[in-house]
């Protein structure tokens, strides 16, 4: 069973090693064979940059990633809060055919999208990017959810020292959810950072490109420098394994969120 | 007296939630139902820009003789069918096997199996995709094992192009649905497993009567879930193998961003091929859904 397990892990493990390996040793030497990490890091990364404009892609992923996040979270929980905590029939019923949006693939929205935001102006725009994915079903139905588990009476409560609604949301209901709120975060991050044709289709200039594009780009060549494209492989992985790194549970809550 | 100050403040706070989930429920219905439905409409239209006019059901006739996009029907099912059966099983033997109280280095575990998570769908497709070159490290392996007498070039050959993005989908996919088998099983009573032990039940006779049949609800998320996915696969058919060779390996997704994006754009046609897909899932998810229930 431990060889087992062993062999699991070993096989989940060396690629990412082989990418972290490659990365910093010089490509003749990753076609030989060199499994341990060099010393032609720096090298790597000076042609990356002569190559690619590897900045520019990396400061519009964060940048699309993180509005596209945080402009989620506030959508997508007051949604759930506002489903849950006043419901009544005809939200359960718009809840559920909002459900019914999680079947449709995107492939299918994706042209009309496209005929609609290019009219709007929206190509190569922050706005572009986030409006598709800003609210989804999954989200709304993950805060849907943990709502249900905020304290009735503490709501009565805080109403009856004259509290708002929208204050009792902000000050009472955000931080208690916390986790909640980071399972959400984790995952959202993760989708925007690695989403891949909605970029592909809208970000038609190359000053908008993201950082998983960039890296698309550098296969196209006929003659790979294995070292050069394993380290924007390894700079676009960086900021995904960090946040998996520091935050497995939230992003493992995320994941599985809606469905408890 | 206190009857119609209720009743005002229960209405004040129908439309408080009202106002709550207007901004997301609105984005919805613009990002997702307004655009499937004109995409409907798309589908029965032919032609570039402001010259369309309507074909009727040509678009829907024409896709059915178009050797290219039944090709990628014919991949994007050998995909559904051989990958995500064996993802489903090995995801849950190993949620099985991680599950167990006993285990030493189960954290350890658990995260490198579900490491591979923590990759974009490109990084992990450029990887694979360098892994499995000719002069990559796989060719150097199976040749200096002596395996291979010299380098098979996998993605050029049209079967070892599809396993290989099997293979792929594998590795990317196996620890995430795992992590929904373990979330599962945190659900599941220890102590049935620990009498299904004292009653001297084999791990496979509890993997088959406790296991499997206690996580049936999340099984057929997952199977649902994954079956999305892999008829809307895009990333690893664009960067793994670039459809090729020769579209042997081209998913249905792909060609229908060719259709739209690369080649000459024939949104109507690509608007019907994609409305084949939203079809397509949703007569498997109510399928599956089906099977689901008849086994309770």
């Amino acid at each position: 069973m431990y060889l087992f397990l062993c062999i699991v892990s070993f096989i989940s493990v060396f690629p990412l090693y082989w990418m972290l390996s490659a990365a910093t040793n010089k490509s003749a030497e990753v076609v030989a064979g060199r499994l341990i990490p060099g010393g032609y890091f720096f090298e790597n990364l000076k042609n990356l940059l002569a190559n690619q404009n590897v900045g520019r892609a990396l400061g519009n992923s964060f940048k699309y990633a993180i509005i596209l996040t945080v402009v989620s979270l506030i959508v997508s929980s007051l949604a759930g809060y506002g489903f849950e905590i006043y419901h009544d029939k005809a939200k359960d019923t718009v809840m559920s055919i909002i459900l019914l949006a999680m079947m449709v693939p995107f492939v299918a929205t994706m042209i009309p999208l496209f005929q609609m935001f290019s009219t709007a102006g929206w190509l190569n725009t922050t706005i572009g990017f986030i409006l598709p994915t800003v609210s989804t079903p999954f989200l709304i139905m993950m805060f849907r959810q943990s709502a249900r588990s905020f304290p009735h009476d503490i709501m009565e409560a805080a109403r009856i020292d004259g509290l708002s609604e929208i204050r009792i949301f902000f000050q009472m209901f955000i931080p208690t959810m916390r986790s909640t709120y980071a399972a959400a975060m984790t995952i959202t991050f993760m989708n925007a950072w690695n989403s891949y044709l909605w970029p592909k289709v809208i970000m038609t200039d190359a000053t908008s490109q993201t950082m998983p594009m960039v890296v698309a780009n550098l296969t196209q060549g006929y003659v790979t420098d294995y070292g050069m494209l394993m380290l924007a492989v390894l700079i676009c992985t960086l900021p995904t394994a960090i946040v998996f790194f520091c935050l497995q549970n939230a992003f493992a809550e995320g994941i599985t969120g809606a469905v408890k | 007296m206190s009857k119609p100050k209720k009743m005002t403040l229960s209405r004040k706070h129908n439309l408080t939630g009202w106002v709550f989930l207007a901004p997301g429920a609105l984005l919805i219905l613009l990002m997702s139902f307004v655009p499937m439905v004109r995409a409907l409409l798309l589908s029965f239209k032919t032609g570039v820009g402001a010259a369309m006019k309507s074909c009727g059901i040509l678009n829907y006739t024409r896709m059915f003789q178009d050797a290219v996009f039944v090709q990628s029907i014919k991949n994007t099912f050998f995909y559904l069918i051989i990958q995500v059966p064996i993802m489903l099983v090995f995801a849950l033997i190993l949620a099985s096997i991680l599950n167990n109280k006993n285990l030493r280095f189960k954290g350890l575990f658990r995260t490198m199996i579900f490491l591979p998570c923590a990759t974009s769908l490109v990084a992990y497709a450029v990887i694979f995709r360098s892994l499995f070159a000719n002069n990559g490290i796989i060719n150097l392996l199976l040749v200096n094992l002596g395996i291979l007498d010299q380098p098979y070039s996998f993605l050029t050959h049209t079967w070892s192009a599809r396993i290989v993005i099997i293979i792929a989908l594998l590795w990317r996919w196996t620890g995430y649905n795992m992590v929904f088998y373990l979330s599962g099983l945190q659900n599941i009573e220890y102590s049935v497993y620990e009498a299904a032990k004292i009653d001297g039940a084999s791990a496979v006779q509890t993997f088959f009567k406790i296991t499997v049949p206690l996580l049936k609800p999340t099984i057929l998320l997952t199977a649902i879930m994954s079956t999305n996915g892999t008829l809307q696969l895009f990333d690893e058919s664009v960067n793994l193998t670039d459809g090729g060779p020769a579209n042997a390996s081209i998913t249905m997704s792909h060609y229908i961003y060719n259709m739209s994006f690369k080649y000459v754009p024939n949104f109507g046609y690509a608007a019907a091929m994609s409305f084949l897909i939203l079809i397509l899932v949703a007569v498997l998810a109510f399928l599956q859904m089906k099977v689901g229930d008849k086994r309770d």
